[in-house]
């Protein structure tokens, strides 16, 4: 199914999705990757508070290219999602529900959604030159020293990505992949 | 008579082969990419591989990074044996038209420069340089921009003598199995046979330089790569591992000889975004 979804994407909403949606997303998602994932989870070891309230956020792991004078961002598209496997239930935790990355995660991840009620979403990665015209406002927010890697807050104007793995824990490419198999 | 060349002839090459790298898939790529979508079954496939030729017309058209992740420059430079150079060092050069394609191309940085502190050097060097002495009074500069979604995905392994050809194919499959859609598929895949494991892991790299479409010359290592080919399209895992017939857009072997104990494999993939660039000084 397509579907238009404006965003902050609530765990009612997340909980209509399935794996093979076709959605096109439009309103504010976050850029967390590698680095800032473990930036965060030393701040919260330490007690102290995440830089951002992930409360109903949507997680984008991308490191964008720097914007070319003119243009409000740079090419940008999503990384390997399973480098932050290891984040997804602390994440969950801080009330996030969306991620968007590309790629196969562990089983364990399909396991969390269920449990949290979140969906892992998968754009096209290698497709990152269209996607710039995709994003209509850019702010740094956390961690401006990391570079690609900080947290930045973007306003996506239908971006298109695919459900990959829904709160009931079905995942895509396992259903997918069988069907192609010879 | 030896051609003598200042090593500063290399900053406005390098400069210039990042940039088109990232910003342009060539011809032969672009056409793969077209006959994988002819051949595609899958909807959600064929949708994805439109998405990427319709991206990669984009990238050029606008002078945009095709992929965001414009990888760790892989540097190849083929030098005649001719050429005496002078002037600053080699790599400093290199590293020269790195740093002012990667600033001015505004190309993403993505180097840190050490692997367990992780500071970013801020300009995406060290490149990664090879060099080969060739016959000749040419200099031949090499450029391919490597992505982390697929060089993290290669293996290396060490097979026995006696597993030959079977062990080879069964080792690739195996690898294609376990990484699925993470080096963004469709791919091309190089594969290093012998050698030592530096060596190994060289000649998979550098097999990913030779045109899709093109086989090995001597026939066993021109079978295999067909062989494995359909093999790898046959497991289903399709465009950024959703599923469909084209995981693999062709498969590069390349063999060195190797010591009596030994046969060592190395995997290399190349992601849908197989950028590459060269020029002849």
């Amino acid at each position: 199914m397509e579907m238009e979804i404006t965003l902050p994407l609530t765990k009612e909403k997340a909980k209509t999705l399935k794996a093979g949606d076709i959605l096109y997303l439009t309103g504010y998602v976050y850029t967390c990757r590698d680095a800032a994932h473990k930036l965060i989870e030393e701040a919260l070891a330490k007690g102290e508070k995440s830089p951002i309230d992930w409360q109903d956020q949507t997680v984008y792991y991308a490191g964008p290219c720097p914007a070319r004078p003119g243009m409000v961002f740079g090419s940008n598209g999503p990384t390997t999602a399973s480098r932050m496997d290891p984040f997804v239930e602390m994440m969950f935790q801080q009330g996030m529900v969306a991620m968007l990355g590309k790629g196969d995660r562990a089983d364990y991840v399909a396991d969390l959604c269920k449990k949290y009620g979140g969906v892992s979403l998968l754009g096209v990665g290698g497709a990152s030159a269209v996607n710039a015209a995709r994003v209509k406002s850019v702010e740094i927010v956390a961690y401006p020293e990391l570079g690609t890697e900080s947290i930045k807050k973007l306003h996506f104007d239908r971006y298109r990505v695919i459900v990959g793995t829904d709160t009931e824990g079905n995942v895509l490419q396992k259903q997918e992949v069988p069907k192609y198999r010879r | 008579m030896a051609r003598v060349l200042n090593t500063e002839v290399l900053v406005p090459v390098l400069e210039r082969l990042v940039k088109k790298a990232c910003y342009e898939l060539n011809d032969n790529v672009m056409c793969a990419l077209r006959a994988a979508y002819d051949v595609e079954e899958s909807p959600i496939g064929k949708e994805t591989i439109k998405v990427l030729i319709e991206n990669g017309e984009f990238a050029k058209k606008e002078q945009l990074p095709c992929c965001h992740d414009t990888g760790a420059a892989v540097v190849y430079l083929e030098i005649g044996q001719d050429v005496a150079w002078e002037g600053k060092p080699l790599k400093e050069q290199i590293n020269e038209g790195v740093r002012q394609g990667y600033d001015k191309g505004y190309l993403r940085k993505s180097m840190v420069a050490d692997p367990l502190e992780r500071v970013n050097t801020g300009d995406n060097t060290p490149a990664i340089v090879h060099t080969e002495i060739v016959p000749g009074d040419k200099v031949t500069v090499h450029v391919m921009p490597k992505g982390g979604g697929s060089e993290n995905m290669g293996a290396f392994k060490v097979l026995l003598p006696g597993d030959g050809v079977q062990g080879v194919k069964d080792f690739v499959l195996e690898t294609v199995k376990r990484v699925g859609g993470n080096p963004c598929p469709p791919y091309i895949i190089g594969v290093g046979v012998g050698g030592t494991m530096d060596h190994c892991a060289w000649m998979a790299k550098k097999a990913l330089f030779r045109p899709i479409g093109e086989r090995h010359a001597k026939p066993l290592y021109a079978e295999m790569e067909e062989d494995i080919l359909k093999a790898v399209n046959d497991t289903g895992v399709g465009p950024l591992g959703m599923g469909g017939r084209v995981t693999a857009l062709d498969v590069h072997i390349d063999y060195y000889p190797v010591h009596i104990t030994a046969l060592p494999v190395a995997i290399n993939f190349a992601c849908n975004s197989a950028r590459q660039a060269s020029e002849t000084i």
